[in-house]
């Protein structure tokens, strides 16, 4: 619910408009989105993050398994962050390393909303394309597809879901991946309508290029600049969905843990005193999203110069 | 109007029905039926359990006397777990109580969203402008479920205000922590929207006319602004409204409010299809009658729409 | 007195890439009645002058010098002071008609909001009088159609609406900025046609801004000649078609295609309108002039008389440039 479509369509009629000059559009783009600090921090902090749940694991004293039998049943006294027991970040109430779990758990909430964000991507583009594309009652019939789609309460669906086949990541990434989809497509589609009518898709068709082939050469290379801007704006918004659903204990399955659990984890038992149990994943996960939703805001603004 | 509103609610029936039957349909592709349990039933009770639910009728037969059960008598069946009790009972406990509070909280995102949305626009580039930006951009990745604990922390546990949770009917003790902690990404994401759209709108060549005019800013804006400024926004509220829904599961989790989301979580657990595909639909519909009215109140601002 | 005394008038924007200069040192006065053109390329600044004027710059926008309406200073003025002339003394007609007037709003109520405001008029009222003034540029069943949102008239009816709402508080001076750029070429002579009827009908002191010297020969007694946000030619219309007595002015004038004359190619001025953004420290026109000479470049001319009622920014002599 982060990505605003009506601004989005703006930025696909102005993007459609600047017809793609080879180059030129993408190097203005670079050198806008290179003075926008709060974007450039938004990549130093991702890199960080991500080099950090990569290979942070070598700092680790612990792994996000092992339970601090030291520890258990008094994580309030004994469990809080400390260089010593190589808790960095504490543990949690059942004595398991917070720093090791807190990188395994950014390592599957970036892994969700990149894979989430790319399947919406790759199903919303292409649905969005060949509807625009198409045209005539095809498009009248897809839209209306999406439209009833829209009306369904994919969340409870997700829920429903994830209950009666078992929790599963792979359910996971579809569920999200596939409630997604219906905005960018829409967006998609709008901008290819204005595309279509562009003099290189009509020479193409003149010379008889199949249409399967002018969508893929010729409208979806065009519409890098939008579809760059919505994937980045939904990371942070699968992250959130996945989030929600493992607060509900139907995420991932422990050992593993995504950030998501870890905070639902750290917010049920706030109340013993662990605060840090929140704290650290909050942490990673709120500069994570602030990351990606100034990146985000970033690219739009590059692609889109105007006086916000 | 009539005639859109007549092609709206055309769209808006079909819609509903694909729901039910998807929803159906996806109960009756699971895996193992809500009696499969641990300890397995004797072949002999579990045929009776099925008979007595209608399971071993067709699949067709089953759906057809599913829905015509709503249509006719929104009646929703009965609940698998407990015997004696059907999904509407089970439901109108719930539904009450969500209904209440998501409304409020809806009320809240939406009125302190546009105010603070259209507050930040005039006084662009103003300490005004640049805290309702950082609120709204903290408040977005503050997702409810952590919010709820960060309040009952801070206003039951260390000051002591305010009840830990319940819901006595509705008092506004027991509303105000349910309905900040549902409304304050909402609002958050809707004084974004209002800021950016009433930014574009007081650059368009109609607000130059109109202040040409003479027309001093406040009628300016209120006159000529507001309505198409609060386009995007509405547009944004149909699925605000759903996640609000959606919401209710974490409210009624940490405030104990007993709300339609503890219904979910609990059928959830216990499997019990019937509930969760009664709430389903009901979300469902409730939805699609937000959409309808959202569609309508569009048609009425913008009147290129009706053509 | 002049009706209206501008006096080096600048405006700067202050934008990402650096201040830009779109109004540089503008100098002009209108009398009561009288017309002027006011001719340039796009983005010699003349819009931005007209904005000015009615205080009307976008936010990043900054006005220097002084704008006297009727004895008092307008510019920059407090919305005490400019809002009661907007409208009632100062009317503006705009370049794009489709979204200019309010889309989401009933041209009646668009209309009669003049009125209700600034005279305090009852609603009723107020629209009695819009439908006559709507008759009075000749919309067809005005009083069926104003009750019509925008969108339903054609882009000529909906200037003609934009024109009559500007009337409505019977304005000393009208400023028409490019008032048909946006319109078919058919549409527009009626557009200009209406306009000047109305000119005289009403007697109001006209500022037209258009970047076609053929549409200001038809409408203006004067004419002031805009390049690079600076005043290159300031006369009145007859000698300066006759002799136009700056080389900027040449090329516009050389750019009209005329009936008269045949054969000839039609001309145009090479090169582009200079980038505000780092405006050359000389005549704004020197790269594109052909007469240009070194000292062009190095600094300014200034605006000198040469003729009864004739400005000019030019050192070259008349000769050098015939």
């Amino acid at each position: 619910m982060v990505v605003d479509t009506v601004d989005m369509k703006g930025l696909s009629d102005r993007l459609a408009a600047t017809e793609v000059k080879g180059r030129s559009l993408w190097a203005d783009a670079r050198r806008r989105f290179i003075r926008n600090k709060a974007a450039v921090a938004g990549v130093i902090v991702l890199v960080a993050i991500a080099l950090l749940s990569i290979f942070g694991d070598a700092l680790a004293v612990w792994t996000n398994e092992e339970i601090d039998f030291n520890v258990i049943g008094q994580a309030a006294q004994l469990g809080y962050p400390s260089i010593e027991n190589g808790h960095y970040f504490g543990t949690d109430d059942l004595g398991r390393d917070l720093y090791s779990r807190t990188l395994q758990g950014t390592r599957i909430s970036l892994m969700v909303g990149i894979v989430g964000s790319f399947i919406a991507v790759i199903v919303g583009t292409l649905y969005g394309a060949i509807s625009g594309y198409v045209g005539g009652r095809t498009d009248q019939i897809m839209m209306r597809i999406v439209d009833i789609l829209l009306a369904i309460p994919f969340m409870f669906v997700i829920i429903l879901l994830l209950v009666m086949f078992g929790r599963s990541i792979f359910l996971l990434f579809l569920g999200i991946g596939l409630l997604s989809w219906l905005n960018m497509a829409r967006i998609v589609r709008g901008q290819t309508l204005s595309l279509k009518h562009k003099e290189y898709v009509e020479a193409a068709q003149a010379t008889g290029v199949a249409g399967f082939v002018i969508v893929l050469r010729h409208i979806v290379p065009n519409l890098l600049g939008i579809v760059a801007v919505y994937a980045t704006l939904l990371v942070p918004e699968m992250i959130l969905t996945e989030s929600f659903i493992s607060f509900l204990g139907l995420g991932v399955q422990e050992p593993l843990t995504s950030l998501g659990a870890l905070i639902s984890e750290g917010a049920k038992t706030i109340l013993y005193g662990t605060i840090w149990q929140l704290a650290y994943p909050l942490a990673f996960f709120v500069l994570t999203l602030f990351a990606f939703f100034f990146v985000g805001d970033g690219l739009r603004d590059a692609l889109d110069p105007k006086d916000r | 109007m009539l005639v859109y509103i007549a092609k709206r609610l055309a769209v808006a029936v079909p819609t509903l029905m694909l729901l039910i039957i998807i929803s159906f349909l996806l109960m009756h592709a699971a895996p193992g039926g809500p009696f499969t349990q641990e300890r397995q039933l004797p072949a002999q009770v579990l045929a009776n359990l099925e008979a007595k639910y209608g399971l071993d009728q067709p699949l067709w037969k089953q759906l057809a006397s599913y829905v015509w059960g709503i249509i006719a008598h929104f009646d929703f069946g009965p609940s698998f777990i407990y015997k004696d009790r059907t999904v509407n009972e089970i439901v109108a406990q719930g539904f009450p109580v969500t209904l209440y509070y998501g409304f409020l909280s809806f009320l809240v995102a939406v009125f302190v969203g546009v105010s603070l949305g259209i507050a930040a626009a005039i006084r662009h580039n103003t300490w005004l402008d640049y805290l309702a930006v950082g609120v709204s951009i903290g408040a977005q990745v503050l997702p409810n479920f952590v919010m709820a604990p960060i309040l009952l922390l801070t206003f039951t546990y260390w000051l002591r205000w305010l009840p830990g949770g319940g819901w006595e009917g509705g008092q506004w003790q027991y509303v105000i922590m349910p309905v900040i902690a549902l409304s304050t990404s909402f609002m958050a994401s809707i004084a974004r929207i209002t800021r950016a759209s009433m930014l574009e709108v007081l650059t368009s060549n109609h607000i130059r006319t109109a202040r040409a005019k003479g027309l001093p800013e406040r009628k300016v804006i209120m006159r000529h602004a507001l309505k198409p400024a609060l386009l995007p926004v509405l547009s944004y509220l149909g699925p605000a409204f759903v996640t609000m829904i959606t919401g209710s599961v974490v409210v009624d989790f940490f405030f104990s409010t007993g709300g339609i989301g503890k219904s979910f979580v609990d059928s959830a657990l216990n499997r019990d299809y019937a509930v969760m595909l009664g709430i389903t639909i009901l979300v469902g519909s409730l939805t699609i009658l937000f959409n309808l009215v959202v569609d309508i109140l569009y048609a009425w601002i913008d009147p290129k729409i009706r053509y | 007195m002049a009706l209206l005394d501008v006096k080096d008038l600048s405006v700067t924007f202050a934008t990402p890439e650096g201040t830009v200069n779109a109004v540089n040192g503008v100098t002009f006065a209108l009398d009561k009645g009288e017309t002027l053109g006011i001719v340039g390329e796009s983005g010699s600044g003349k819009s931005q002058l007209s904005f000015a004027i009615m205080g009307l710059l976008a936010k990043n926008g900054t006005a220097t010098g002084s704008v006297i309406f009727d004895g008092k200073e307008i510019l920059n003025a407090p919305p005490k002071v400019i809002g009661p002339i907007r409208a009632m003394k100062i009317a503006m007609i705009f370049q794009d008609p489709m979204t200019s007037l309010n889309p989401y709003m009933r041209v009646a109520d668009q209309m009669a909001e003049v009125l209700t405001h600034h005279k305090g008029m009852a609603k009723a009222e107020a629209v009695t009088e819009a439908v006559r003034m709507l008759d009075a540029v000749k919309i067809p069943d005005a009083k069926g159609r104003v009750h019509l949102y925008p969108h339903e008239f054609s882009g000529g009816m909906r200037q003609r609406v934009m024109i009559a709402m500007s009337l409505l508080g019977r304005p000393e001076l009208l400023i028409a900025d490019e008032p048909t750029t946006a319109l078919d070429v058919t549409v527009q002579a009626q557009i200009m046609k209406l306009l000047s009827e109305l000119q005289r009908d009403f007697g109001m002191a006209t500022i037209l801004i258009t970047h076609d010297l053929g549409v200001v020969a038809g409408f203006c007694e004067d004419v002031l000649v805009l390049y690079g946000g600076q005043v290159m030619e300031k006369s009145p219309v007859e000698p300066l078609f006759q002799m136009p007595a700056h080389p900027y002015s040449k090329g516009l004038l050389k750019a009209i295609p005329r009936v008269d004359q045949e054969g000839d190619e039609l001309d145009s001025i090479p090169g582009s309108p200079p980038n505000m953004t780092n405006a050359p420290k000389g005549c704004p026109f020197a790269p594109r002039c052909d007469y240009v000479r070194d000292d062009c470049r190095e600094r300014l001319n200034p605006l000198t008389q040469f003729a009864p009622d004739r400005w000019r920014a030019c050192n070259r002599t008349l000769e050098e440039i015939a």
